[in-house]
């Protein structure tokens, strides 16, 4: 996996996401000449969520290009750029609104490489904001992360922290496969205080957000926090939760959940997105396997219902909370 | 002859047949390269007085209600509004122009299309507000719900007026799209189906000059958005899209076409985005206030009132009764829209499919006891 130096100088700082995120993109087109970012409003607007805020000024509109609508057309186009030397990062504005370039990504994008017996890998990075928990009409919540991780040839990573929002990405940009990079939305404008210039951590570490002994709560993205919450009012019920943030969901750091389970023996797996066929069913199914002699209890899984995303004024009964996760806990057999 | 028989287009003479291009003569396709105009011109006095004044009064309603829901966006009443300010005539004639049987394929900035079309003002609102999806009945309105994914209405509203002709029903579908949405691939699909097809169907677009941030110059190198039906084999006509009289009398005239068996229109409308793109933006960033301010001159009720006062038509009764009539809709808005709506959680597992799965019934009974205990501890 490629690493990439932090080019901002200035020590530790506070700031948010979506600065970090800009931050990064900025970073990377100094660092490289063929980093070209292109997308739907991505020029002079600076995107709709402000990713690419003054990307243009400084790069031109050629290195940092406002497209015409039409996403399989965005995302074709970057293909035919990587394979002529180009390291294209391409905006898409909303998740469904990915969908249209799912041919492009499903048939060529993460293929390409496989096809052509390694003569051309495509390092192309596709940003995706998502998820839900920001109050949007239909369209703009989907949790759309099993398609991409579904899709054998995608490198799928999604940040939870402002630290993680800035190392992912460049880590994601320099990759030589191509990465699906899911912002979650309602994650975009928390602000924390992060060390720009620490090293650039490798796609597929994941990392214990806090310890504990009673069980682990295994997540990614939008349910870090939900799940820091929870494993703090647990303390209340008497359980001590460890927190594991997987990072990314391709590569899935097998090594370092399992160790974590295997020393624990309960664990809940908690993402928003629907429970059938999602990321969570993979996780509990291959942590089973692997570690079965070492559960006190079978995986949970904590997610979104099997609905199409709700509207906004009903997604909070949708989005797993506080209150379901201590409910999956409290299920894990503690009485054996 | 059956409906897919394609003996309607003319052969260009000299050219043995099945010979490669050009099939069909180009020239009775392109549009003309001024917009076509009623108000202002001779046009404006053959026009049924009676339609002016009916439009007149629309657009006057119209304006309020974007008016109206922009503010109780601002006031959190709405989730987002993307307000049809300056577009008012584009709206009203579109579903003016269609019969009682006919359908219209709104995009998600069409609301007051919707309303046009008779759908009630504050169902038409329900997705904006947040508390439902769909706030109408599709099929008691013949109006499919607002479409968010931009273009991708434009083939369903091609294959309900595929289906209808080959039930021999005289029924049109009008589609209505932005300019930016012409870029997407079902845009070009579904105009190439249509004219395959020779289905009964008009593309409407609303061309506003942004799509969000991006200007038109950079999200098509076409002479005109209405030369794209040339490459279709289908006609294009350009519209002056704040004249509410030449976009009735242009979409009329499509409409009619498609439903005599004359197959589809494209049709671009001229028109201006008054306001930002919904609430959320901020439309400084990427547009000059001069230009903005330009548009307001040629706005859509002030080429209206001129025209009517010109003709004679514009009489106090008819101005009060659009303001009166407009009042009344804010009034109720506001008053509808004061208070958070009554919601039941456990309509997320309804029509999720015809008879819910096992694992829904599970999740319902699990959201259910959830209820049930938030409400135990309430008391
Ligand atoms: C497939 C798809 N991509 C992106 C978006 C996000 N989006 C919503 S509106 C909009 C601009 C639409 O511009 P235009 O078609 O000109 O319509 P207007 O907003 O001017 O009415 C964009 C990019 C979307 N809704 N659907």
């Amino acid at each position: 996996m490629t690493t990439a130096p932090a080019l901002n100088g200035t020590a530790t700082r506070t700031s948010t996401m979506a600065q970090a995120l800009n931050g990064a993109l900025r970073d990377a087109m100094r660092a490289d000449p063929t980093v070209h970012v292109m997308g739907e409003d991505v020029g002079t607007l600076g995107g709709v969520f402000r990713i690419t805020d003054g990307l243009t000024a400084e790069f031109g509109p050629e290195r940092c290009l406002d497209t015409p609508l039409a996403e399989a057309g965005i995302l074709g186009t970057a293909v035919g750029m990587a394979m002529y030397g180009l390291r294209p990062v391409v905006e898409m504005q909303f998740d469904a609104f990915a969908y249209p370039a799912l041919e492009q990504l499903f048939s060529h994008v993460a293929k390409m490489r496989n096809r052509t017996g390694g003569k051309l890998p495509l390092p192309i990075t596709v940003r995706v904001p998502y998820g839900g928990g920001i109050g949007g009409v239909e369209h703009h919540s989907d949790a759309s992360e099993a398609y991409y991780a579904h899709t054998p040839g995608l490198h799928v990573v999604t940040p939870a922290t402002v630290a993680d929002a800035y190392g992912l990405l460049r880590a994601s940009i320099a990759s030589d496969d191509p990465v699906v990079f899911l912002e979650p939305k309602r994650l975009y404008w928390g602000k924390t205080e992060w060390d720009p210039t620490a090293p650039v951590e490798p796609i597929g570490k994941a990392v214990l957000r806090r310890t504990g002994h009673s069980a682990v709560l295994i997540t990614y993205g939008p349910s870090l926090p939900v799940c820091l919450e929870a494993a703090e009012a647990a303390r209340a019920e008497g359980w001590d939760l460890a927190v594991l943030d997987l990072r990314s969901l391709v590569p899935f750091d097998e090594a370092t959940a399992c160790e974590v389970v295997r020393s624990i023996g309960r664990a809940v797996v908690v993402h928003e997105a629907s429970g059938f066929g999602g990321a969570g069913a993979e996780i509990a199914a291959r942590l089973t396997e692997k570690c079965f002699h070492h559960l006190s209890a079978p995986v949970l899984r904590v997610t979104g219902f099997d609905i199409p995303y709700p509207p906004p004024m009903l997604e909070h009964h949708h989005l797993p909370g506080v209150d379901r996760i201590l409910d999956a806990v409290a299920r894990l057999q503690w009485e054996d | 002859m059956t409906v897919l028989d394609h003996r309607h287009t003319a052969a260009v003479p000299g050219w043995l047949p099945g010979a490669t291009a050009p099939r069909t003569d180009p020239a009775p396709l392109l549009p003309d390269t001024a917009p076509v105009r009623v108000l202002g011109t001779p046009a404006a006095e053959k026009a049924d007085p009676a339609l002016l004044r009916e439009l007149y009064r629309r657009l006057v309603v119209g304006r309020r209600y974007n008016q109206q829901a922009t503010t109780l966006t601002k006031q959190g009443r709405l989730a987002v509004y993307p307000a049809s300010t300056g577009q008012e005539a584009c709206q009203v004639a579109a579903a003016l122009a269609l019969g009682d049987q006919d359908w219209l394929f709104p995009s998600y900035r069409d609301t007051l299309a919707v309303v046009s079309r008779g759908v009630d003002p504050l169902e038409a609102l329900t997705l904006l507000r947040g508390n439902a999806h769909t706030g109408y009945d599709p099929r008691a309105s013949r109006t499919a719900p607002l479409s968010t994914p931009l273009a991708t209405q434009a083939p369903h509203a091609v294959g309900l007026a595929h289906a209808a002709r080959l039930a021999g029903d005289p029924v049109v579908a009008l589609t209505m799209l932005g300019d930016g949405g012409t870029s997407e691939g079902d845009f070009h699909e579904a105009l190439n189906f249509a004219a395959v097809l020779h289905a009964p169907v008009v593309f409407l677009v609303q061309n506003n000059g942004y799509a969000i941030s991006v200007p038109l110059t950079q999200q098509s190198a076409a002479p005109t958005l209405a030369h794209k039906a040339v490459g279709y084999g289908m006609p294009g006509r350009l519209v002056d899209g704040n004249d509410a009289a030449a976009v009735h009398a242009v979409l009329g005239e499509a409409v009619e076409r498609a439903r005599q068996g004359g197959g589809p229109t494209l049709v671009e409308a001229l028109t201006y985005r008054v306001e930002a793109h919904t609430n959320a933006d901020d439309a400084t960033r990427y547009r000059q206030d001069e230009e903005v301010a330009a548009w307001r001159e040629h706005d859509p009720i002030l080429l209206m009132e001129r025209a009517l006062r010109e003709l004679g038509l514009l009489d106090e009764q008819l101005v009060q009764d659009a303001a009166d009539e407009a009042e009344a809709l804010a009034a109720r808005m506001r008053a509808e829209f004061h208070a958070d709506p009554e919601l039941d959680p456990m309509s997320l597992f309804a029509h999720v499919y015809a008879e819910p799965t096992q694992q829904l019934r599970e999740q319902a009974a699990q959201l259910a006891a959830e209820l049930a205990a938030e409400a135990e501890v309430h008391h």
